[in-house]
C-alpha cells in the first residue's frame, strides 16, 4: 500500500511534476505492484549476501594515462540553451 | 538472383551471395533500404538513406560485409536521431557511437535504421513507445512483443536480414518468440554496454535477433569482447563461432515444472512438449528440476530494475541534451520537462524505483530484493550442476493483441515470467521458433519461442545446442516474413 501523501512525496524526490489525474493513477497502480512485490517477505534471506552484480570482478584499472575527450562545442551542441561555453539554466529562484 | 530469395536469405547466406559475386553488397543494400521504405509495421523510427547507411563502415570488414543490419533505437549513432522512443529525446543527435554499432560497422554492416521499441526499453508489448507501437508480421492487430519490439518485427517481417537489441528481462527473447525469430541474450558482460542508453545498468544487455541460430552465433562474435569503455565489459574467451552439432546426445536439460504451471496457454504447453520429445529424440535426456526461488523472480526484478532506472534517468533534466519544457526555474523546468517527456510507464517505474530506494523502505525493498536476487543466482548454480541447459517456454502465450494487458500493468509484467530469472541470474539464455499455436480462446496460429538456458560465459554449448534442435525442427517463417512491406 502506498497513500497519495506518500506519492506526492516520491513525486518530488523523483523530480515529476504530476498532474493531479496521474498522482490518482499512480496511487492506484503503485499500491497494486506493491501487494504483489510485499511477497518477498516469505523468502528467507537469512545470512544472504545481496547481489549487485553477477560477474565476478575487481580493480578493473586502465594506465593513468590523459585522452582526449568530446570537444567542448561538441559536448554543447545538443543542449537546450547553451551560453557562452556553458549550459545555461534558469534561475533556482522564481522571478518575483 | 531473385528478390524472393534475397529476402528470405539469411545474414550468413546473404555474405555467402556476396563474397561468391552473386550479387553486389551494393544491389544488396539497395534491395534492403527499398524494404525498408515500405514499412507497414511501424518498425522503423529513423530510416538511413544509402549515405547515412554506410556512413563508418568498413568496405573492407570481412566475411559478412555488406550485409546490412537494423539497430534498436537504445544504441547512440553519431550525428543519427536517437530517442530510446521517449519524447524527452526526441531530436537528439548524440556525439559519439555506441561500441556494438562502432564494431558491427568495423564488421562492414550498413546500418538500415534505427528501430521502434518500448519507451527506454521500459515493456513487454511495444505499445509504451512515445512514436505508437511496431506491430506483429504475423498478425498486425497484435503486438511484436517488447521492448525490443521493432527489430523482432523488422527481421520476421522481410524488412532486416537481423537487427541489435537490448534484453534487461526478455526483451530479446520474448518479441523474438512472438515474431518467429531467433534472440539471444549473452552472459552479461560479454558485450560491451557503452553507449547503450541506460535502463537497469546490472541487467541491461546487448544481442542478436535473426532468422536462424547460425546468425546469432555470427553477429555474436562480432558484438562480444572487453570494451574499455564498460569496465564491466569482459568478452567470451576465445570468441563463438557457427554452431554444427547435429546430435543431443549426452547432454541434460532441466524443466523447472513448478515454474511452468500457472498462465500458460495449452498451445504454447503443447509445443513445449512436443520440443522436449525432440530433444529425447537427438539424444538428450530430460530431468525436472527445482529453482526454489524463481517464482519470486518477477517481484524482486520489479523492485531492483525500477531502482536502477530511477538513478540512471535521472540525467534527462533539460540541462544537457534532449527536452527542456519550462524556463520558470530551476526546480520548475526538471520536474515539468520530466513529466511532460516521460510515458506513463517510464514514469510508474521511476517512482517505484525511487521509493524503494527512499528512507525507511530500502532495506524492506532493495536490500531484500538484492537477497533475494542471491537467492536466485544459487538456483541456478545448483541446477547447473545436474544439467547442462534450463529449458522453458519463452513466454506463457502467444503474441496478444494491441491492448490487450495495457489496462494492468502486473499482467504485463507476467509476460516476463521465464525470462527473468534468468536475466537476474546473468546467464546466456535463446530463444528459437518452436511452431506455431493457437492462443487460448481461438485465433490465427502464431509463433511460439522456446528458451534454452546456459551457465555464464556457455554461449558456444548453447548455440550448439540450438542450432541441432532449430535443424530438427525445421521453422517455417515465411508466413511472417511476406507481412512487413507493401
Amino acid at each position: 500500500m502506498i497513500d497519495r501523501e506518500q506519492v506526492l512525496h516520491v513525486a518530488r524526490l523523483s523530480r515529476l511534476r504530476l498532474t493531479e489525474e496521474e498522482v490518482d493513477t499512480l496511487t492506484g497502480e503503485l499500491s497494486s505492484v506493491l501487494d504483489h512485490v510485499d511477497k518477498l517477505a516469505e523468502v528467507d534471506i537469512e545470512g544472504v549476501e545481496p547481489t549487485s552484480h553477477v560477474v565476478p570482478l575487481e580493480n578493473v584499472l586502465r594506465d593513468d594515462v590523459p585522452v582526449p575527450s568530446l570537444d567542448r562545442d561538441v559536448a554543447l551542441s545538443q543542449a537546450p540553451d547553451p551560453h557562452d561555453g556553458a549550459f545555461r539554466v534558469p534561475s533556482p529562484q522564481a522571478e518575483a | 538472383m531473385s528478390d524472393i530469395e534475397l529476402l528470405a536469405a539469411s545474414g550468413a547466406e546473404t555474405a555467402a551471395m556476396i563474397s561468391s559475386g552473386e550479387i553486389s553488397a551494393e544491389e544488396v543494400l539497395e534491395f534492403w533500404l527499398g524494404r525498408v521504405s515500405g514499412d507497414q509495421l511501424n518498425g522503423y523510427l529513423w530510416k538511413a538513406d544509402n549515405e547515412a547507411a554506410l556512413a563508418g563502415v568498413n568496405v573492407d570488414g570481412g566475411a559478412l560485409t555488406g550485409v546490412p543490419l537494423a539497430i534498436k533505437d537504445i544504441f547512440c549513432t553519431e550525428g543519427v536521431p536517437t530517442t530510446a522512443a521517449s519524447k524527452i529525446l526526441a531530436g537528439y543527435r548524440p556525439p559519439f557511437t555506441a561500441t556494438s554499432v562502432r564494431n558491427t560497422a568495423a564488421a562492414g554492416m550498413p546500418m538500415l535504421g534505427k528501430t521502434n521499441m518500448d519507451e527506454f526499453a521500459m515493456g513487454s508489448s511495444n505499445e509504451n513507445s512515445a512514436f505508437g507501437p511496431s506491430l506483429n508480421p504475423w498478425d498486425t492487430g497484435r503486438v511484436p512483443g517488447g521492448s525490443s519490439g521493432g527489430s523482432a518485427a523488422v527481421v520476421a517481417g522481410g524488412l532486416a536480414p537481423w537487427a541489435l537489441g537490448t534484453d534487461t528481462g526478455g526483451s530479446i527473447r520474448q518479441p523474438a518468440g512472438f515474431c518467429g525469430i531467433v534472440g539471444l541474450k549473452p552472459t552479461y558482460g560479454s558485450i560491451s554496454r557503452y553507449g547503450m542508453i541506460a535502463f537497469a545498468s546490472s541487467l541491461d544487455q546487448c544481442g542478436p535477433l535473426t532468422r536462424n541460430v547460425t546468425d546469432a552465433a555470427l553477429l555474436l562474435d562480432v558484438l562480444q569482447g572487453r570494451d574499455p569503455c564498460d569496465s564491466t565489459s569482459v568478452g567470451i574467451e576465445g570468441g563463438v563461432s557457427a554452431p554444427s552439432a547435429d546430435r543431443l546426445d549426452g547432454l541434460r536439460f532441466g524443466v523447472p515444472r513448478a515454474l511452468i504451471g500457472e498462465g500458460i496457454e495449452a498451445g504454447v504447453l503443447a509445443r513445449f512438449e512436443d520440443t522436449l520429445i525432440r530433444i529425447a529424440d537427438l539424444g538428450g535426456e530430460i530431468v525436472d528440476i527445482e529453482l526454489p526461488h524463481a517464482g519470486h523472480a518477477i517481484s524482486a526484478y520489479y523492485v531492483l530494475a525500477p531502482a536502477e532506472a530511477s538513478t540512471n534517468l535521472s540525467r534527462y533534466d533539460g540541462v544537457r541534451y534532449g527536452l527542456r519544457s519550462s524556463d520558470e526555474d530551476l526546480l520548475s523546468m526538471y520536474e515539468v520537462t520530466r513529466d511532460d517527456g516521460f510515458g506513463p510507464e517510464v514514469k510508474r517505474r521511476i517512482m517505484l524505483g525511487t521509493y524503494a530506494l527512499s528512507s525507511g523502505y530500502y532495506d524492506a525493498y532493495y536490500g531484500r530484493a538484492q537477497r533475494v536476487r542471491t537467492r536466485i543466482v544459487e538456483d541456478f548454480n545448483t541446477a547447473f550442476s545436474e544439467v547442462d541447459f534450463v529449458v522453458t517456454p519463452t513466454s506463457p502465450t502467444v503474441a496478444f493483441k494491441l491492448g490487450e494487458k495495457t489496462a494492468d500493468p502486473w499482467t504485463m509484467y507476467l509476460s516476463d515470467v521465464f525470462t527473468v530469472p534468468i536475466s537476474l541470474a546473468g546467464i546466456p539464455a535463446i530463444s528459437i521458433p518452436a511452431g506455431l499455436a493457437e492462443p487460448d480462446g481461438g485465433g490465427p496460429e502464431l509463433p511460439v519461442g522456446f528458451q534454452i538456458a546456459a551457465p555464464a560465459f556457455a554461449e558456444q554449448g548453447l548455440l550448439e545446442a540450438a542450432y541441432a534442435l532449430e535443424t530438427a525442427i525445421r521453422f517455417d517463417g515465411s508466413a511472417g516474413l511476406a507481412g512487413g512491406a507493401a
